[in-house]
């Protein structure tokens, strides 16, 4: 049994959500947006009768992959800082 | 020519895209229902599986070997991430501040209780060792963030490999007691598979936050 | 069934979707995301299987997908570990 409003409304802010996540320019409100999503598809999962799949969406795939996300964003910026402060130790000598 | 595809790429894909779910979709749309065939089976032999939830019988018992291998499949990707040899910084504690101190005093033991619930519950309501290995893996990771611990490479180790071992191990002691692979004595099934289930929600917890601090721990000095 | 079908339809075109920016998209980042909403895609699909007129919702693809979904994450993590990799020896 559909209930349009609630099945609707999901559905399309699963597709928005996911158009924002992929086409965002900033990584930061890529990830947000993604984060989001999970969650979005973790109620689906309940409206699809899945509850088992809802809890491990809402906690590995929106949860854990967000956190492994932001941290890979944060080490890459520290990487790059640290590889130009080298670069500019190394012309300098 | 590259320039040309790189100029008329984004139409590109995207016509293509679109034509691609058309085609899935017109082929989704026209398969048959599920006719319960496969439902049927599963749920008539849920009461000799040990377990009163479907989907754990359906993960522990009657595709026990498919969980076998993707538990495999998680070890196998800590050992890959080691194997990268990332030089990140020691510590990626966060700066201390009453917030976090406050939200670890109260989640942090929380987080234990929910994980531990999970996967008891998870014989007979949703819930399982996946669940809990990720609820654990949060607290363990908030435990880690704040700086309150350092695992030795030897505990991570052990740690992560638990669940495959106990699983293997329960796996070829099975012949001796049933006669079949992964086939559990009727009679035990549910206290196998807790077992199992255990092993698995401490191997998940401690590999996924591996994967997440992705430096290898060091070596205790001998 | 209508709620299959709709569900099965946003399974696709998340699936699509995720295609596209795996194929368009420049950075890393961008592309494991795309990755990540194929998969979603894949799983919705698999999960809207499971239903059928007036059955009991069969386990069998629900345990598949939560297979797939720790199988998702630990590839993401080994692809982000990967990129880090390329990062520092670029």
């Amino acid at each position: 049994m559909i209930d349009w409003w609630v099945d609707g409304l999901l559905g399309l802010m699963m597709l928005w959500l996911a158009w924002q996540a992929l086409s965002a320019a900033d990584l930061l409100r890529a990830v947000a947006m993604f984060v989001t999503f999970g969650l979005l598809v973790a109620i689906a999962w309940i409206r699809l009768g899945a509850p088992d799949v809802a809890i491990a969406e809402a906690a590995i795939g929106a949860g854990l992959t967000g956190a492994l996300l932001l941290i890979t964003i944060r080490r890459m910026e520290d990487q790059r800082r640290s590889g130009s402060q080298e670069k500019r130790r190394a012309k300098a000598d | 020519m590259p320039r040309l595809i790189e100029r008329f790429l984004p139409a590109l894909t995207g016509t293509g895209a679109i034509a691609l779910g058309a085609l899935i979709a017109a082929a989704l749309l026209r398969t048959p229902e599920n006719d319960g065939v496969m439902a049927r089976a599963a749920l008539e032999a849920l009461p000799d599986s040990g377990v009163g939830n479907p989907v754990t019988a359906v993960l522990l018992n009657f595709r026990a070997f498919d969980t076998l291998l993707e538990v495999a499949v998680l070890l196998l990707t800590l050992v890959a991430v080691w194997a990268l040899d990332l030089r990140l910084p020691r510590t990626e504690a966060l700066p201390a501040s009453p917030v976090f101190s406050s939200l670890l005093r109260v989640s942090g033991p929380l987080l234990v209780v929910i994980a531990g619930y999970l996967l008891w519950v998870g014989a007979s309501e949703p819930g399982g060792a996946f669940q809990a290995g990720a609820v654990l893996a949060g607290g363990c990771l908030l435990l880690r963030l704040a700086g309150r611990w350092n695992p030795g490479a030897r505990f991570v180790r052990w740690a992560a490999s638990t669940g495959l071992l106990v699983f293997l191990l329960s796996a070829v002691a099975m012949p001796a007691l049933t006669g079949g692979l992964l086939q559990y004595p009727p009679a035990l099934a549910g206290m196998w598979i807790l077992l199992i289930e255990t092993a698995a929600t401490v191997s998940i917890a401690a590999i996924l936050t591996a994967l997440f601090v992705a430096r290898e721990p060091e070596e205790p000095r001998p | 069934m209508m709620v299959t079908d709709f569900y099965a339809l946003v399974g696709v075109g998340l699936f699509v979707m995720g295609l596209s920016a795996l194929i368009l998209r420049k950075r890393d980042l961008q592309r494991i995301l795309g990755l990540n909403i194929m998969g979603t895609g894949v799983f919705m699909v698999l999960v809207t299987s499971a239903l059928g007129q007036g059955q009991p919702a069969d386990p069998v693809p629900h345990a598949m997908v939560l297979t797939g979904i720790v199988v998702a994450v630990s590839a993401t993590a080994f692809a982000l570990a990967l990129s880090l990799a390329r990062e520092r020896h670029k």
